[in-house]
C-alpha cells in the first residue's frame, strides 16, 4: 500500500517569552492508505499539535510533511485551505457544527467551498448522512439532536468530500458509553470501506478500536505498535 | 457558484439577527434620507432664485442710478438720481440690438375707492413694460404712448388691488384716488399669482411714467431702466454701448466714475446659481457626514459580530474556506446592510422632501443626482467600513478560532 502521510523530522516550536517550548520535538511517522491509527499520550504531550499539522491547519517549524506524495509543509494559507477542503475530514470533541444550519446544510458546507452545484452537493451530503444512518435527521438543527447524533453529523461532514484521511480529535470525549460504541462502530465501518483514519484519544478502550497505536510523549513518538495482529496494548502511564 | 452561496450565507445571518441588522441600517437610512431631503431644500432655494430672476425677463440689462463702486461708504445704487426718461429714449433710439426699454418710477401710496382703501406700490411705466413683463389683460386695455405723452390720469391695476377695492365689481371705468387725485381705471391685469419668493405679483397699480413723475411723485428722474436685448450674444456689447452713451449724456469726464450702473441679469443669475449650488453642496455634505457616522456604526457592529462568530469562522476555515471566501462573506453582509439602508433611505428622503414642500410650504426639488450620489456613497461606506471587520475575520488563525470559547 502507498503512503498517505510521510512525516520526517517534524518540530513545532513555540516561543514563550525567552524560552522555546517544543510541542513536537522531532517526529517521524508514516501512515499507509487504509490504516486506522490511534494517537495516544498524556495531556500536553503534543497530540493536538501533531493533529493540526497532519490536518494542514498548521505548518511545522522544521521538517517535512508529505501528504499523498506532495510536500505541504511550506504551502500558503489558501493552498492549505484547499487541501483541508478536498483531502482531509475533521471530527472534533465538541462536534463544531454550525448551530443555525440543519444537518444537511452542515454536511454540504465543504462542497460549497469546493464549488459544487446544489444538486451535486445535495447528493454528496445525503450519501454521507446515509453512511452514518442519519438521513432521517437531515432537516434537523444540531440543537435538536443528541450528542451521538451530532457527532455522526460531524463525521458525515468529514467524509462528504471523500477525503484521503479522516482526523478525529477525541471524538468520543463528550459522549456517553452507548454513543461512544456507536461512533467507534462507524469508524470501524469506514475503515472497512477503505478510509484512512487517525484518531486522538487518551482512553485505551477507544484506542483498542484502531489497528495501530502510537504513543506520543513530550513531543516525540515513544511507541508505535500494530495491535491488529498482536494483543499488545499501550498504557499511557 | 460560491458567490451566490456567500450571498445566501450573508443574507441568512442578517435575517437571523433582524433587530441588530435594522439598528445598524438606521445610520445609513438617516444619512441617505438626510442627504436627499437637504439637497432637495437647497435645490428648491436655487429654483426659487432662478425663477424669480428669469421672470423679470430674459436677456435683461438693468440700468440703475448711482455708482456701482464697491467698498467705500458711498451710497448704494439708486441713491444718486441721475437717470431720466430721455436717457431711456436715447438708449432705445441710438443703440442697436435693443428690443425693449422700460424705465420705471415708483412710490408707495394709499389707493382709495369710495370707502375702501388699499396700500400698494404705484409704478409709473411706459407701454413696453407690458411686453417685457408679458402682461395680459383680463379686461380693459393697457395705456398707450399717447397717455404717456399727455400724462393721462389713467391706471391699470392688478387683481389683488381690484379685489380689495372693488370686490367682485369690474373696476374698468371706475375712478380711484391716488395721492388725492382721481385716476380712471382702464385695465385689469390677468392674475400672475405669487412669485416663487412669495411676493404677490397682482398687488400693483401701473400709471403712465410721465404722470407718475410729474403729477404724482414730483420728480424728473426714473428709478431704473430695464433694457431687453434682442440677442443673448449681444448682451456685453449692448451693455458697453449703454455705458458709453450714458457717460456722454451725463457729461462724465474720462477717469471719473459712472453715476449709474448697468447690471446684467444673466450674469447675476449665474452668480446666484453658483451661490445656491454651493449652499446645496454644503447641506449635502453635512448630511453626508451622517452617512460616514452610519458607516462607522456598521464597522462597530461587524467587529462585534466577527468576534462573536470566531468559532464559526474557525469551523469554516477548517473545512476549506479560503481567505477570500471568509472576507467576501462578511463584506457582503456589510454591503447588504448599506444597500438595503440606502434603498429605504431613498424612499424616506423623497417622502421627507415631499413633506417639507407640502407642510412647510417650501419648494423642494428632488434630484436624481442626489439620489444616485447618496446611494453610491452609502454603498461605498458599506464596502469601506466593512473591509476592516471582514479582513479581521479572514485573517483569523483557524486553530485559535476553533479553540475560542
Ligand atoms: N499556540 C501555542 N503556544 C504556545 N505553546 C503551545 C501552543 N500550542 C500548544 N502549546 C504547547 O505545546 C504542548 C503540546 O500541546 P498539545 O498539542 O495541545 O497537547 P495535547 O493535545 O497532547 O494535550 C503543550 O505544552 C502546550 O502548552
Ligand atoms: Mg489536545
Amino acid at each position: 500500500m502507498s503512503n498517505v502521510v510521510t512525516i520526517t523530522g517534524v518540530k513545532k516550536l513555540y516561543k514563550m517569552g525567552s524560552e522555546i517550548v517544543a510541542a513536537l520535538n522531532g517526529v517521524d511517522l508514516k501512515i499507509d492508505s487504509g490504516e486506522f491509527v490511534a494517537l495516544m499520550g498524556p495531556s500536553g504531550s503534543g497530540k493536538s499539535t501533531l493533529m493540526n499539522i497532519l490536518g494542514c491547519l498548521d505548518r511545522p517549524t522544521e521538517g517535512s510533511y508529505k501528504l499523498l506524495d506532495k510536500e505541504v509543509s511550506r504551502l500558503s494559507d489558501d493552498e492549505l485551505a484547499g487541501i483541508r477542503n478536498k483531502t482531509i475530514g475533521f471530527c472534533y470533541q465538541n462536534f463544531n457544527l454550525l448551530s443555525k444550519l440543519t444537518s444537511l446544510e452542515n454536511v454540504e458546507l465543504p462542497a460549497i467551498y469546493a464549488g459544487f452545484n446544489k444538486t451535486e452537493r445535495r447528493k454528496m451530503a445525503m450519501a454521507a448522512l446515509e453512511k452514518v444512518s442519519l438521513a432521517d435527521r437531515a432537516e434537523h438543527l444540531p440543537s435538536e439532536l443528541s450528542g451521538g447524533q451530532r457527532q455522526r453529523v460531524a463525521i458525515a461532514r468529514a467524509i462528504a468530500m471523500k477525503p484521503a484521511i479522516i482526523l478525529a480529535d477525541e471524538p468520543t470525549g463528550n459522549l456517553d458509553t452507548k454513543s461512544t460504541v456507536e461512533i467507534l462502530q462507524i469508524f470501524r465501518d469506514l475503515h472497512a470501506g477503505g478510509s484512512t483514519i487517525i484518531l486522538v484519544t487518551h482512553e485505551p478502550d477507544v484506542a483498542q478500536s484502531a489497528d495501530r497505536q502510537i504513543l506520543v510523549k513530550d513531543g516525540k513518538i515513544t511507541k508505535d505498535i500494530i495491535t491488529a495482529s498482536t494483543d499488545e496494548r499501550i498504557d499511557i502511564i | 457558484m460560491l458567490f451566490t452561496e456567500l450571498l445566501k450565507m450573508a443574507g441568512l445571518s442578517l435575517v437571523a439577527n433582524k433587530l441588530r441588522t435594522v439598528l445598524t441600517m438606521l445610520g445609513i437610512i438617516i444619512g441617505v434620507s438626510a442627504v436627499i431631503a437637504l439637497v432637495s431644500v437647497g435645490m428648491g432655494v436655487r429654483k426659487n432664485v432662478t425663477d424669480s430672476i428669469s421672470r423679470l425677463g430674459s436677456n435683461l440689462l438693468m440700468v440703475m442710478s448711482g455708482s456701482s463702486n464697491r467698498g467705500g461708504v458711498r451710497g448704494g445704487a439708486g441713491s444718486v438720481q441721475t437717470l431720466t426718461y430721455d436717457d431711456a429714449k436715447a438708449i432705445k433710439s441710438k443703440i442697436k440690438d435693443v428690443a425693449y426699454v422700460s424705465p420705471t418710477a415708483q412710490g408707495s401710496y394709499q389707493v382709495v375707492y369710495g370707502h375702501e382703501n388699499w396700500s400698494t406700490t404705484v409704478t409709473g411705466v411706459i407701454p413696453e413694460y407690458a411686453a417685457i413683463q408679458s402682461l395680459t389683460m383680463q379686461s380693459g386695455i393697457f395705456f398707450t404712448e399717447h397717455d404717456v405723452d399727455v400724462r393721462s390720469r389713467v391706471a391699470v391695476i392688478g387683481t389683488t388691488v381690484a379685489t380689495n377695492l372693488f370686490g367682485s365689481v369690474n373696476p374698468v371705468g371706475k375712478k380711484i384716488r391716488v395721492g388725492n387725485a382721481p385716476y380712471t381705471v382702464i385695465g385689469l391685469i390677468a392674475s400672475k399669482g405669487q412669485s416663487s419668493v412669495g411676493q404677490d405679483q397682482d398687488d400693483v397699480v401701473l400709471i403712465p411714467l410721465t404722470t407718475a413723475q410729474e403729477r404724482l411723485l414730483g420728480i424728473t428722474y426714473v428709478r431704473s431702466i430695464n433694457v431687453q436685448v434682442a440677442n443673448a450674444d449681444k448682451m456685453d456689447e449692448v451693455q458697453a454701448n449703454i455705458e458709453k452713451l450714458l457717460r456722454q449724456r451725463h457729461r462724465i469726464r474720462a477717469g471719473a466714475e459712472d453715476d449709474f450702473n448697468v447690471r446684467n441679469l444673466t450674469s447675476l443669475m449665474e452668480t446666484m446659481n453658483e451661490t445656491t449650488t454651493m449652499i446645496t453642496l454644503l447641506l449635502g455634505s453635512i448630511a453626508g457626514i451622517s452617512l460616514i457616522v452610519g458607516g462607522i456604526g456598521i464597522m462597530n457592529i461587524m467587529m462585534v459580530s466577527v468576534t462573536e462568530r470566531t468559532r464559526e469562522i474557525g469551523i469554516r476555515k477548517a473545512i476549506g474556506a479560503t481567505y477570500n471566501s471568509i472576507m467576501m462573506q462578511f463584506l457582503i453582509e456589510s454591503t447588504m446592510i448599506s444597500i438595503l439602508g440606502g434603498i429605504i433611505g431613498i424612499f424616506l428622503g423623497i417622502g421627507l422632501a415631499q413633506a417639507i414642500s407640502k407642510f412647510g410650504n417650501f419648494t423642494t426639488v428632488i434630484s436624481s443626482e442626489s439620489i444616485i450620489a447618496s446611494f453610491g456613497f452609502s454603498l461605498f461606506v458599506g464596502v469601506f467600513f466593512g473591509m476592516l471587520p471582514a479582513r479581521k475575520a479572514a485573517k483569523l488563525d483557524p486553530i485559535d478560532a476553533l479553540r475560542y470559547e
